[in-house]
């Protein structure tokens, strides 16, 4: 059985300042250190997940946000980490993201699969 | 109320430095407005007092494995001196920060430019100004 189901909805609150969502991040940090982990984004979180997101160009008087967070390859570099990604397919429709629009290694899941999911987790953390 | 000759912008807000959104968009306004020839006052409340703090200090990123250099990590108290830089007279940035919710969270070291003060000075700067926005708590 998977360890941890960890959910992400809320979205971009900070992500400037941090140049990443620091959910995703600890998560990532999570797996690293050998954790048995998956992310579920779920809400305005599930455009984390769309391809292509660019924040570059943001400035501040003379001084320039150097490295934008580029959270669709943090969710990607996190999929590829071993990490299962789910993403709650009905919160992409009601934004009108389409399936294709998704970085690569991204699980859907429905809202009416989600009690089997959190079934199958030791632990949900709710972030 | 609109003041002869020079318009005033006043914003109000409330989240600390690295949790919320709401911190990037006063900053764009804030930055937007002083490009624009307007005078901006802040008053930071609460977790915003946080948002001066000179001793932010960038570090790596070991997802990336990146360094400190590389990430060029940013801070609020970097773009905010920035915005100081801009807003040194005319147009004007007055920024400051609640003494009490400064006092409570021992977040008294900041960057050259906020000052001390209190609601008074919000209830004052909205009377004085042309329009005030309020960003409150996330």
């Amino acid at each position: 059985m998977p360890g941890i189901l960890s959910i992400v909805e809320r979205a971009y609150h900070g992500t400037i300042e941090e140049q990443d969502d620091t959910i995703l991040w600890i998560s990532h940090m999570f797996k690293n250190a050998g954790a048995d982990l998956s992310v579920l984004l779920r809400s305005n979180a599930v455009n984390y997940a769309v391809k292509g997101q660019d924040a570059s160009g943001l400035s501040f008087g003379d001084v320039k946000l150097s490295v934008p967070p580029k959270i669709d390859d943090d969710v990607e570099a996190l999929a590829s980490s071993g990490a299962k990604v789910y993403v709650v397919e009905e919160d992409l429709k009601d934004r009108g993201i389409g399936n294709d629009e998704l970085v690569s290694g991204i699980s859907l899941v429905k809202r009416s699969a989600l009690a089997g999911l959190f079934d199958q987790h030791d632990a949900v953390w709710q972030w | 109320m609109t003041t002869s000759g020079s318009r005033t912008l006043t914003m109000a807000l409330m989240d600390a430095p690295y949790e919320t959104g709401t911190t990037t968009t006063v900053l764009r306004i804030v930055d937007a407005a002083l490009r624009k020839g307007i005078n901006v006052n802040v008053f930071a409340y609460e977790g915003a007092v946080s948002l001066t703090l000179k001793g932010q200090a960038a570090h790596p990123n070991p997802v990336k494995g990146t360094n400190a250099e590389d990430q060029d990590h940013p801070s609020s108290a970097k773009f905010i001196s920035a915005l100081f830089e801009k807003g040194q007279e005319a147009p004007k940035l007055d920024w400051v920060n609640c003494g009490l919710c400064v006092d409570e969270r021992a977040a008294g070291d900041w960057i050259d430019g906020p000052r001390r003060g209190g609601p008074g000075d919000l209830l004052k700067w909205s009377n004085e100004s042309t329009n005030t926005l309020v960003i409150g708590a996330h």
